[in-house]
């Protein structure tokens, strides 16, 4: 602590105005069109699992903090613990039951995070830990979808019939329903033409507004879109990760199409559905599991994207957001190594450059 | 116009100029007493050639330049030698160093032996490194480097271009602006005299583009002359770096460890330039500079031209006095200058501002942990990775801080200015700096004892060698003795005997 006290002594006298809690306050203001319109089309049982798994995990981040001796107020509020779990909340089914995202946020804050050490030590990104967690251990719970049924319409259930679809006592009996994702890979799976289900299933529209069925938070891509761009504009987040991820899966998905286009769908396709977006601009350029460097940057959004394209094409599970992304967590300290910046006056190995007179330039 | 080219990292903090700039440069009037401290400059302190009590004339000689790299000092006005003795250095410290304080007469009567040169560029470069190096001219950027050495520099190195760094891209300060828009002929003249000691016929005047009026008068003043150009550079802090500068201006990056002289450039501050000027045409030694004052915390900031060894505090009452008693005081800017510790402090040659930093402005909230967000990486005008060093800084890694690059590090505070999580990266990584300056003082320190220890203890061994033999020596001779003396009794005897 002394080198701390000796250094507070010296420059710079100036700083940004910029700040943790700042920087997470923004984010959620950016998530904030696209979580309202889902709450909002997904009723009250969607606003229930919403505000339980945001006050779970305050809660359990504070008897963390409590537990490991640390300051509760100033760790509490700076809004690492919110943000996660808005962000796991976002990524689930929207009427599953309340204890999901009470365990969720458990697993999230506890075992993604805290058991690192806290904000800043984990190389996971925590949502995505419990996001991933819940689906293997609830497959039930984790994929029952249900269509739309925007609030104060005649098929949204009320207040009372919300809790009690989000206490998990009263039986699902809207239409229940996959993902896109998951329908075009069930029914792709049992021969179908992947022409008639595109056409029966993918409407790029409900897509873009979000009025297909989907995880909570996932649904619209045009308000994501403005989110991810608000964030960049306001230098959160840089274009780095985002513009490397989409572009790989957009790259990915035109290929395998002009290769086989009976079998795989376009970019388009890919782009809108799931958690591509969000995934995008909220998850994978979440900065404490992601590289530092500009090049670092661009690989891992790079791989990610690769990854994505891959599992929802060749792998298990319809959707690959969550598990692409924790396995290029895993890859980031490797190339933090590896894509390091070039210093300044020397070569990519650290020696010196030779001085370059004037007469070697033109 | 000439291409600029990219730098890497940088950031854009408030400039907060317009407190100052749009104050002409006053003069300030006579202090009462007059600091002046030998070592005004990088390289060895200045050794004094006047005694106490005796009166001296403005801009006569006090102290002269002692060894290669160091620079003379002179009496900033005519007055009377109070003493030579040790007073509080203008440094964070608060040390004391040696200092002539100097009681003005109020007459400011120039030296008789004051003369300025007909015409500089009949004399050869070598007279003109020399009449700047006796003038006393320090780099007035902040770097405080003897001009004279850095105009000889064209014996060693080929060279071709002539930089003047007019980008003042630190925030709040523009005392450089305004000498450039109020002297701009004198600027330009000084850089002509420079460029010819240098043997190079191009001179890039490069300005941030936050300095309009600079540029115009510049341009207006170079207009005569070819070789010229005045060059608007884009405003990003630490453009005013030279290696930086000089990459924006000619593309070529100046290999670690080395010199812009290294790739043919040299650069030197616009105030520079006018103190050569001055020298050379007025025959006028470094005895007055021109600095910035202000900050939130400064009544009524300004640009004023004082003599050197002014106390800090009385420039601060000539500039209404502090208005929040608590205020950060800092030598030069915000972002690389140091904290002052005391207003009794006398201004010298390389400072360039004093700030009064008022609380809302100094904000340094308490540090949070580092969340990786990579900023410090992308603002890292060196290539650096500063949450790594800091955090190795943090452990005590010192050596593993020197592996990734601490000694590339040219201290702009850039990452710790950007940091979200107001870790003090900068700070730290001076701190380490200086640790492991101190370190191998400290190792050059003990290999010297030890090889004081083994010449010693050879010595003692060949003492005791030369003793040994000695005793040896005896020993054999007491032997010989003895036998002899035996073989003596002996034949006595045997002569008895027989
Ligand atoms: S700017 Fe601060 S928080 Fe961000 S990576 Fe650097 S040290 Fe960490
Ligand atoms: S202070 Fe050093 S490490 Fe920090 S940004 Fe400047 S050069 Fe890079």
């Amino acid at each position: 602590m002394q080198i701390e006290h000796a250094a507070t002594l010296a420059g710079p006298f100036t700083r940004t105005r910029n700040s943790i809690p700042r920087t997470m306050a923004l984010v959620m203001l950016a998530l904030t069109p696209a979580t309202l319109f889902g709450l909002w089309q997904f009723g009250w049982p969607a606003i229930w699992l919403f505000g339980v798994t945001l006050a779970a995990a305050l809660a359990v981040e504070a008897a963390a903090l409590q537990l490991a001796g640390k300051p509760i107020g100033r760790s509490l509020f700076d809004g690492s613990a919110l943000l996660t779990a808005w962000l796991l909340a976002l990524s689930l089914p929207p009427w599953a039951p309340w204890w999901i995202g009470v365990i969720g946020a458990l697993i999230a804050i506890l075992i993604g995070k805290q058991v690192f050490g806290g904000l800043g030590q984990n190389p996971f990104n925590p949502a995505m830990v419990a996001r991933v967690a819940l689906l293997i251990a609830f497959p039930l719970e984790m994929t029952q979808f249900v269509a739309p049924a925007p609030l104060f319409s005649a098929q949204a259930s009320d207040l009372g019939e919300g809790l009690a679809i989000a206490l998990g006592s009263q039986p699902i009996d809207a239409l229940s329903g996959a993902t896109l994702l998951g329908t075009v890979r069930t029914e792709l799976g049992q021969g179908a033409e992947l022409g008639t289900l595109l056409s029966d299933h993918f409407a790029p529209l409900a897509g873009v507004f979000g009025t297909a069925s989907g995880s909570l938070g996932e649904t619209s891509a045009l308000l994501l879109l403005l989110g991810g761009l608000f964030l960049i504009a306001t230098r959160v987040i840089s274009w780095r990760i985002p513009l490397a991820l989409l572009g790989t899966v957009a790259l990915l998905a035109t290929l395998m199409q002009l290769i086989d286009p009976a079998h795989h769908a376009g970019a388009l396709y890919h782009l809108l559905s799931g958690a591509t977006l969000l995934g995008a601009f909220f998850i994978a350029t979440d900065p404490v599991t992601s590289p530092v460097s500009a090049r670092g940057q661009l690989l891992f959004g790079a791989g990610c994207g690769a990854l994505i394209y891959i599992i929802r094409a060749w792998g298990g599970y319809p959707e690959g957001v969550a598990f692409a992304v924790l396995l290029m967590n895993a890859c980031t300290p490797l190339i933090d190594q590896a894509l390091r910046p070039r210093i300044l006056g020397r070569n990519r190995r650290g020696q010196p450059l030779e001085p370059e007179l004037p007469e070697t330039r033109p | 116009m000439i291409k600029i080219h990219g730098i890497r990292g940088g950031i854009h903090p408030e400039g907060r100029k317009h407190l100052s700039a749009g104050q002409p440069i006053e003069a300030l009037p006579l202090p009462a007493l007059l600091h002046i401290p030998l070592a005004q400059h990088i390289g060895a302190p200045a050794v004094p050639l006047v005694r106490r009590g005796q009166q001296v004339a403005k801009g006569e000689m006090l102290a002269r330049a002692q060894g290669a790299i160091s620079a003379p000092v002179h009496a900033s006005t005519s007055g009377r030698v109070l003493g030579i003795g040790q007073y509080p250095a203008h440094h964070a410290s608060g040390l004391s160093v040696p200092t002539i304080t100097l009681q003005p007469d109020g007459e400011e009567r120039w030296h008789e032996r004051i003369q300025g040169v007909e015409d500089p560029f009949a004399l050869s470069p070598e007279a003109i490194a020399e009449r700047v190096a006796e003038a006393g001219i320090v780099g007035l950027g902040g770097a405080a480097f003897p001009s004279g050495v850095k105009l000889d520099l064209r014996r060693k190195y080929r060279l071709h271009t002539l930089i003047i760094n007019g980008s003042e891209c630190e925030p709040y300060l523009s005392c450089d602006d305004r000498l450039m828009r109020e002297r701009p002929d004198g600027v330009i003249d000084g850089a002509r005299i420079m460029a010819h000691a240098l043997g190079v016929e191009r001179i890039l005047i490069a300005l941030e583009d936050n300095k309009p009026e600079a540029r115009a008068a510049l341009a207006k003043a170079a207009a005569d002359w070819s070789g010229i150009q005045v060059v608007k550079v884009p405003t990003r802090y630490p453009m005013g770096s030279e290696r930086h500068l000089t990459q924006a201006l000619t593309g070529v990056e100046t290999p670690a460890r080395a010199l812009t002289a290294d790739i043919g450039v040299v650069v030197h501050n616009p105030a520079t330039a006018f103190a050569v000027h001055e020298a050379l045409r007025l025959g006028r030694p470094l005895v007055e500079r021109v600095v910035t004052v202000s900050g939130g915390a400064i009544a009524r900031p300004a640009n004023v031209r004082l003599p050197l060894g002014t106390p800090v505090r009385d420039l601060l009452a000539h500039c209404g006095g502090l208005s929040e008693p608590e205020a950060q005081l800092i030598s030069g800017g915000p972002m690389m200058g140091q904290p002052l510790p005391s207003t009794r402090v006398p201004m010298v040659k390389g400072s360039n501002g004093i700030l009064a930093l008022s609380a809302a402005e100094r904000a340094r909230p308490e540090p949070m942990p580092c969340i990786r967000c990579g900023q410090c990486v992308d603002v890292c005008p060196c290539g650096l990775v500063p949450l790594e060093l800091g955090a190795r800084i943090r452990a005590g890694d010192y050596e593993g801080a020197r592996a990734r690059g601490l000694t590339d590090c040219m201290g702009c505070g850039s990452c710790a200015y950007v940091c979200p999580g107001a870790i003090p990266l900068a700070q730290l990584i001076n701190h380490a700096k200086g640790e492991l300056a101190a370190r191998a003082r400290a190792k050059q320190k003990q290999a010297e004892t030890k090889r004081l220890a083994e010449q010693r203890s050879a010595r003692m061994e060949a003492i005791k060698r030369a003793k040994r033999e000695a005793m040896e020596q005896r020993k054999r001779e007491l032997a010989a003795k003895k036998a002899a003396e035996a073989a003596a009794k002996d034949s006595p005897a045997a002569t008895e005997e027989a």
